[in-house]
């Protein structure tokens, strides 16, 4: 059953694109971004791409062009792992922020450049 | 969903996760409501628990490989032995642990559970074929790796370790989940093994592995990931350490070793890849190693080198199947871990003043103080470095035996010429312990406790008798040769576009 309604008359060519767009956004925020938040902001955004993405392919996987066997089975794998990877980026959520709060106690501000006590 | 059916489940093939993770949860408890003094009935608690694990572990080998819970638990040999080396590295690093961190005065209960936790996310994360449950495993493994880096929470650096290892660790999954994303996008499916069996949009699945891999070489530490790994072996306390570079370091290449013979329909593609990485790591991880100064991040580069090592035997498996097993690699797993353990135990050594300082002065001079512990440390970089009558040495040969027989002669030399490089800094090490005399710094070193003796005298044991009933060892660890039996390499089909 190919999909109906509004998305069906967005080509899913779409969707992955800005799935992209939003991944690499956060994959260059990482690296140009200096305060531990931020990059870990960005980190929740690849992480949110990453949602996108299996969404995209969920729902069009009949659009895709491709047969399944069992497409309802192949359409609930991509939204099972969207369940997870969002219950997983909370834990990670709580753990990471903890981490920065601690160093932040240490130090007052945190900026990941001046993070440089580790070297030979 | 009419014709639903309730998949059969074998719990015996999931038990020893269970197993592990309800151990976890039973030694929470006790930290909760344990009389303030010790932490002597949460590590009773937790190594009991490891070996009912292993026995049921154990118990299994020589049984047939299934897939249960519905596709999502598999066990075969591979996934058995790979988990039984992280249950015993897990276990090795309790015994010496809770001396460690009374002597730096972080003796937390939460190190136990969360260490337990980890293990069991590493386990999950072998132990199986899909995709949502490798996610799983490795995030269970890993956000409780990035606490326990985090541990001596009073501290700069291990504040500042566990913030890097949390940052670059969630940057790899956001990539690693990137890529599963398009294998499902291409297939369909999840699970690993109907993957390589559908050939469809082949050039997305590329993709697919080139992100998979990318998050994969994160953990693992492969060459061009791997600037992470010294800063955090450097910062977190040393048993934190011991584990990163091993459970960690077992789990990440398990998967690889699990993954990547699935996905033989690429391998053109990645093969070359990893051939060039594998090599660079060794030599990289190498290299880097000579002048450092702290041991921690010595040993943290020495892992490296030997995360290319094991690569190098996966990849002989992956040329030649037929030929090449993986024995080899879940071997050289084997010595790699125990010899570095015992060496991590030893430096445990270098507390003074609840102050860590695993410079090579810290260990001056320590023939003298403890021979035991000296001597000890000597069998396990005789190990690292691959000298005779050692597993190290046999591990080495095998790898070195497998590559050749696959055909990948530039990787043994290189292989070779590495071990050659590496007894500089082994050299090194061993100088700091025989040779140079204490400073009069009032350099202290701790006491030598119980569980430290005990895992300096099972690694050693372990390091020699892995020489002595090597071949005996080498039939067991590569009994059935599964992964390359089961996947046979499936024709490409036609894009069904």
């Amino acid at each position: 059953m190919a999909p109906t309604g509004i998305v069906s008359d967005v080509p899913i060519e779409w969707f992955l694109l800005l799935g992209a767009m939003l991944f690499a956004l956060g994959a260059v925020g990482v690296v140009v971004r200096r305060n531990p938040v931020t990059v870990f902001m960005c980190i929740e955004l690849m992480l949110n791409a990453v949602n996108l993405t299996f969404l995209t392919f969920a729902r069009y996987q009949n659009g895709w062009g491709l047969k399944y066997e069992n497409a309802q089975q192949a359409a609930m794998n991509g939204q099972m792992m969207v369940i997870f990877v969002m219950a997983v980026a909370a834990a990670e959520v709580a753990v990471g922020l903890g981490i920065i709060m601690a160093i932040f106690r240490a130090r007052r501000e945190v900026d990941v450049d001046d993070l440089s006590t580790l070297r030979n | 969903m009419n014709n639903y059916v309730i998949p059969t489940i074998d719990w015996t093939a999931a038990m020893p996760v269970i197993v592990v993770f309800l151990t976890g949860i039973a030694a929470l408890l006790v930290e909760m409501f344990r009389p303030r003094q010790n932490n002597n009935v949460i590590v009773g608690i937790s190594l009991t628990g490891l070996a009912v694990a292993a026995y049921l572990l154990a118990s299994q080998v020589g049984m047939p490989a299934i897939d249960t819970f519905a596709g999502m638990i598999r066990r075969d040999h591979l996934g058995l032995m790979l988990q039984l080396l992280m249950v015993v590295a897990c276990g090795l690093t309790f015994l010496f642990g809770e001396n460690y961190l009374r002597e730096r005065r972080m003796a937390y209960g939460e190190f136990y559970p969360l260490a337990i936790w980890s293990t069991a996310g590493g386990m999950i994360m072998v132990g199986t074929d899909h995709l949502l449950m490798i996610f799983i495993g490795l995030e269970v493994l890993s956000i409780s790796l990035y606490c326990m880096a985090g541990l001596a929470r009073e501290e700069q650096r291990s504040a500042e370790s566990a913030l890097k290892y949390f940052l670059l660790g969630s940057l790899a999954s956001a990539f690693l989940l990137y890529g599963i994303a398009f294998f499902y996008g291409a297939t369909g499916t999840l699970s690993l093994t109907q993957i390589g069996m559908n050939g469809a949009q082949m050039n997305m699945q590329i993709l697919a592995t080139a992100f998979v891999l990318i998050g994969l070489g994160f953990k693992a530490s492969l060459f061009p990931f791997h600037m992470w790994t010294p800063d955090v072996y450097q910062g977190a306390p040393t048993n934190v350490s011991a584990f990163l570079a091993t459970v960690s370091k077992i789990a990440a290449l398990g998967l690889m070793a699990r993954m990547l013979p699935v996905l033989g329909q690429t391998q053109d593609f990645w093969f070359p890849v990893l051939f060039w990485l594998s090599m660079l790591t060794m030599t990289v991880g190498n290299v880097s190693a000579i002048g450092q100064t702290d041991l921690k991040r010595m040993l943290g580069f020495s892992s490296i080198a030997h995360a290319g090592y094991v690569m190098v035997a996966l990849l002989a498996h992956l040329k030649n199947p037929k030929v090449v097993s993986l024995d080899a690699m879940v071997f050289y797993l084997a010595v790699y871990s125990v010899a570095t353990i015992g060496a991590f135990a030893v430096l445990t050594l270098a507390v003074r003043n609840a102050q860590e300082d695993a410079r090579a002065s810290a260990l001056h001079g320590l023939w003298k103080r403890n021979r035991f512990a000296a001597g000890a440390f000597i069998v396990f970089l005789i190990s690292l470095i691959g000298i005779p009558f050692t597993g190290g040495f046999l591990g080495k040969l095998l790898i070195f035996q497998g590559a050749l027989q696959a055909d990948l002669l530039p990787l043994a030399i290189v292989l070779g010429v590495n071990s050659a490089i590496s007894v500089a800094y082994y050299l090194f090490m061993a100088k700091a312990v025989f040779v140079d005399d204490e400073e009069l710094t009032g350099a202290r070193v701790g006491q030598t406790s119980g569980g430290l003796k005990l895992t300096c005298v099972v690694c050693a044991a372990a390091v020699f008798g892995s020489w002595f009933f090597g071949s005996t060892l080498q039939s067991l660890l590569g009994a059935p040769n599964e992964a390359a039996v089961k996947v046979e390499r499936p024709v490409v089909a036609q894009t069904q576009r």
